[in-house]
């Protein structure tokens, strides 16, 4: 094991309280992930994921709480924290190519008015490659899929080198082939000790991409390994009613994933 | 023959004047157009009118520095005032916005009314401007009798604002270009967004108050805007959005005072006139092209 418990953990969150307009979105939220893990957010829609990330990231106020990465204020770690927005956040139309958009992973480490020095442009065009875009570095984004615009902007997440890395909903909405790449990427940081947390909605996938699993619903439901948490019992929890028409899906997605894990050991 | 030096050379000034308004307010504007936030500048081009009047009254001098920090200081006045309302009052952005400037810009009026004899602050002037007095009113370095003519007060109050701008887009390009793109990513990377908010909204305050003489407080919103959409239509990147704006602005200057001169009409409204002309020929061009290339797809697929 790379990581002894005394080395602080990449992400640990104490009573986290959140606020919309006055109504309480998250209440008294507190879990710690390990590191090298892929981390799934899941719960049902409006049951505070984005929110969740974005008060992790300081772009939402707390009413309450705390979060430490690697033990220390997210200011302290800013850079070695990365974080993917939400595709529908971003303003396609801007006038910038996608080269622009992931230099801008460097930008973090440069001065105000220093330019991207000629290892900023290398690391780069390596996460372009990595993701396999590097063929449309001069294109405008707004010229590229839904698929394409996702990769972009994780290239943009890989070339700021960081140890973590907090994604909202990266699957969505993507193709087949952009899914290949993202799980390629999962594998390659994964490889270097690095931490993924993403927030996720996809039932029928989460056993198969993710390491652990937080199930939120206004609260924190349950949190844990994959194998540990994916629970009849908690996807009730998490889902409640909403889920009852679905009962008989997942459970069969259920199934299925809990005899994949078990084929894999 | 020296008359018609003369006129030749208030020409010259007029142009180089109007030229430098329009560039600095383009540039300023990409980034208005960008951040959605044009209305913004609609608002601080009217409110800076009460921070001209008010730092006029305080210190009766019509010193360029004055000018500017009284506009300054109430042009993001404005901008806090609006965001506060919309943030604690609950109303929409664009109500915010447009209650607090109007209110700020019709304090303005009414003092520059109730102290018309001693403020030499003119209405009509503040309203739409007038280039065509701007040679008229120069800066003389030494005394009066036989100082040396340094040119229009109007064009070195823009010519410095313009280097302002020049100088803080290429420092700070980087920091512009992330906190326009996406604010929450600027933040995620430890940008103060806010403070290049208030940094923008710094530049809008300079940029009008500069470019009142030239073309009033109603004009500024069309230099502001236009060219800055124009380019917004056709730009692939940041930097050429900047180059095709100051483009746009300086193809509208030429045409526009050409036009003025041929219509003996007023100069900043000719101006806004053919701004707005060229903006409605982007878009009439790219439907064309737009077409063009449908029917071509078309033809390829038969």
């Amino acid at each position: 094991m790379k990581n002894t418990p005394l080395s602080p953990a990449p992400v640990a969150v104490r009573n986290l309280n959140m606020r919309y307009h006055h109504k309480p979105v998250l209440t008294d939220v507190s879990f710690e992930i390990p590191a090298g893990k892929t981390v799934a957010i899941v719960g049902p829609n409006g049951a505070g994921k984005s929110t969740l990330l974005k008060g992790m990231m300081g772009l939402l106020p707390l009413m309450e709480g705390e979060v430490r990465f690697f033990g220390e204020p997210l200011a302290q770690k800013r850079l070695v924290t990365a974080y993917v927005p939400q595709r529908e956040e971003v303003d396609w139309d801007f006038p910038i190519d996608v080269m622009d958009v992931v230099l801008m992973g460097r930008h973090g480490q440069l001065r105000l008015w220093q330019r991207p020095s000629r290892e900023d442009i290398a690391i780069a065009e390596q996460a372009l490659k990595d993701l396999h875009m590097w063929e449309f570095r001069d294109r405008q984004i707004s010229q590229l899929s839904g698929g394409q615009q996702q990769r972009v902007f994780l290239a943009r997440a890989l070339a700021q080198q960081a140890s973590l890395y907090l994604m909202d909903e990266p699957f969505a909405g993507v193709d087949v082939a952009t899914e290949k790449a993202i799980i390629e990427l999962f594998k390659q940081l994964k490889a270097q000790g690095k931490t993924i947390v993403c927030v996720h909605h996809d039932l029928n996938t989460v056993g198969e991409y993710f390491d652990w699993i937080l199930f939120v619903n206004a609260r924190l439901v349950a949190a844990g390994p994959v194998k540990e948490v994916l629970t009849q019992e908690n996807l009730h929890k998490t889902y409640g009613g909403r889920l009852s028409l679905l009962n008989e899906l997942t459970e069969a997605m259920y199934r299925s994933r809990l005899n994949q894990a078990h084929e894999h050991d | 023959m020296t008359t018609f030096i003369q006129d030749h050379l208030s020409d010259l000034w007029i142009l180089a004047t109007a030229s430098l308004v329009a560039i600095s307010c383009a540039l300023v504007g990409v980034f208005l157009i960008l951040r959605r936030q044009s209305l913004m500048g609609d608002a601080i081009s009217h409110s800076v009118l009460l921070g001209i009047v008010l730092a006029f009254m305080l210190s009766g001098t019509r010193d360029l520095p004055v000018l500017l920090g009284g506009a300054v200081l109430i042009g993001l006045v404005t901008a806090w005032l609006s965001d506060s309302l919309h943030k604690v009052g609950n109303l929409q952005k664009d109500a915010g916005i447009g209650i607090v400037f109007t209110l700020f810009f019709a304090i303005g009026v009414i003092l520059i009314s109730l102290y018309a004899g001693q403020i030499d602050l003119d209405q009509e002037c503040v309203l739409y401007g007038e280039i065509a007095f701007v040679p008229f009113d120069t800066i003389i370095w030494g005394d009066m009798e036989n100082g040396i003519d340094l040119g229009p007060r109007a064009f070195w109050s823009i010519a410095i604002v313009f280097a302002l701008v020049l100088a803080s887009i290429w420092i700070a390009f980087g920091r512009l270009q992330t906190v326009s793109f996406h604010p929450s990513l600027a933040a995620s990377l430890g940008i103060n967004v806010l403070f290049w908010h208030y940094f923008l909204m710094t530049l809008v305050s300079l940029t009008t108050v500069a470019s009142f003489d030239a073309v009033g407080a109603i004009l500024v919103v069309a230099l502001l805007v236009i060219p800055a959409a124009s380019a917004y239509l056709l730009a692939k990147s940041l930097k050429n959005m900047l180059w095709l704006a100051a483009l746009y602005a300086e193809v509208a200057v030429l045409t526009g005072y050409a036009l003025a001169v041929w219509l003996d009409s007023s100069i900043s409204a000719s101006i806004a006139v053919c701004a707005g002309l060229l903006l409605f020929l982007t878009v009439v061009g790219l439907q064309i092209h737009k077409l063009r290339l449908q029917k071509r797809a078309v033809k390829t697929l038969a």
